[in-house]
């Protein structure tokens, strides 16, 4: 899977740049707030991978529907989304103000990491496909922490010029970071 | 979904259309190492939003609102696998293009139609025309970043030959850093020419709610 980094990227990139554009980063800080969106996603992704899996084996395979994948993978994930949210309203107090953030956001980055695995795992055995999606979320969980430190930095440097303020410079970042990831190992970039 | 969550989004997603664009182009990098590779994404994209916006705005009033993202979601994986088949079918040099990438149209229907919200609340004709104007924007986009890494990446334009000869193709820019550092030139581009609706201010969602002019490509 040749884009994994890249998928792992840009959900990273569109999670920073909503969490930013929330007024929330004045009960906690935006790497706290990272912290726990990541081990949000790689709960649902996590299970999701799994399921999936199950699902294809003994479900899709066998009545040969595998064309209904993307669907399946993506009712999945729609569904523990709602578990994921109902837990944090429930179990976490701390997070309860953030909670309303948390329903688009976990849908996106999950839906953008899940349908990237989905094809994946089709080809893998459960355990697998459940490393592969344990895997690819804590690498994202790890993207969002490394980039909301960075973005701290960033945010209290006077010299960036103004045209490249907000977006323009999270998506330098990524950049930057991607042409380190790819130095890590062979990604395959 | 309760109505904090609609307010935030009213707040962060919905009435900041560049900025939506923005996010919406980002998964769909993997296609836009060319410009016919951004295109067919754009319209793609475009197709299934214009017809998950119709069905989600028909079936509003009979989804209980508990579960309304989860089934718009739906919606729109279901609309996604169709144009999967049908192009598969009937449009083959298109899906040899796109291949693997078909399921992340689903990721930029959800993001360009806000989940549905703006569907579940009006009118079918408003959601498809809301629909086309993001759609429209974001095929624009697509099209010029993939057009803009083609050209420095490649030295051609929708698969001509464009560049001297001499020109030496700068391999990074076809590859992932070079997605990222061609968005961040072109929005930057954007913000000082006067684009204001960026991820730039943290109180959000200040810009006038103005649909279709946020991006002027």
């Amino acid at each position: 899977m040749t884009s994994l980094m890249m998928i792992v990227l840009t959900a990273a990139v569109i999670s920073n740049l909503v969490l930013n554009q929330c007024s929330l980063q004045g009960d906690s800080g935006q790497i706290e707030t990272a912290g726990s969106l990541g081990a949000a996603v790689v709960f649902v992704i996590t299970i999701a991978s799994g399921f999936a899996n199950a699902l294809n084996t003994f479900v899709l395979c066998p009545l040969g529907l595998e064309y209904l994948q993307i669907f399946v993978m993506i009712l999945l994930i729609a569904i523990l989304m709602q578990v994921v949210v109902i837990f944090i309203q429930k179990s976490v107090p701390v997070l309860h103000s953030a909670q309303d953030v948390y329903l688009p956001l976990i849908t996106i980055s999950s839906v953008v990491l899940g349908v990237a695995l989905s094809s994946v795992t089709a080809e893998y055995g459960f355990s697998e496909s459940v490393m592969a999606g344990f895997g690819t979320a804590a690498g994202y969980a790890l993207t969002i922490i490394l980039m909301a430190g960075v973005r701290e930095q960033v945010d209290n440097n006077e010299n960036i010029p103004a045209s490249f303020k907000g977006a323009p410079v999270v998506l330098l970042i990524a950049a930057l970071m991607a042409i380190a990831f790819s130095g890590l190992g062979n990604f395959g970039i | 979904m309760n109505k904090y969550t609609e307010r935030i989004q009213n707040g962060v997603v919905m009435e900041n259309p560049a900025l939506i664009i923005m996010l919406a182009i980002c998964p769909a990098f993997a296609v836009t190492t060319s410009a016919i590779g951004g295109l067919g994404m754009g319209v793609s994209t475009l197709a299934v939003l214009i017809l998950s916006n119709l069905v989600i705005s028909l079936a509003k009033s009979t989804v209980p609102d508990q579960v309304r993202l989860p089934v718009n979601i739906v919606i729109m994986g279901a609309l996604a696998t169709v144009w999967q088949l049908l192009i598969q079918g009937y449009i083959p040099f298109l899906y040899d293009i796109l291949g693997t990438y078909i399921p992340l149209v689903v990721v930029g229907c959800i993001i360009l139609g806000r989940a549905g919200t703006y569907a579940s609340k009006n009118s079918p004709a408003q959601s498809a025309l809301d629909a086309l104007g993001m759609g429209v924007s974001f095929t624009l986009g697509l099209t010029l970043v993939g057009l803009i890494r083609e050209l420095l990446g490649s030295g051609t334009a929708f698969g001509f030959q464009i560049m001297p000869g001499f020109y030496e193709p700068i391999g990074m820019i076809v590859k992932a850093p070079g997605a990222f550092l061609i968005l961040a030139i072109i929005v930057a581009f954007m913000k000082s020419a006067g684009v204001k609706t960026m991820a730039d201010d943290k109180t959000g969602g200040s810009s006038s709610p103005d649909k279709k002019g946020g991006v002027n490509k």
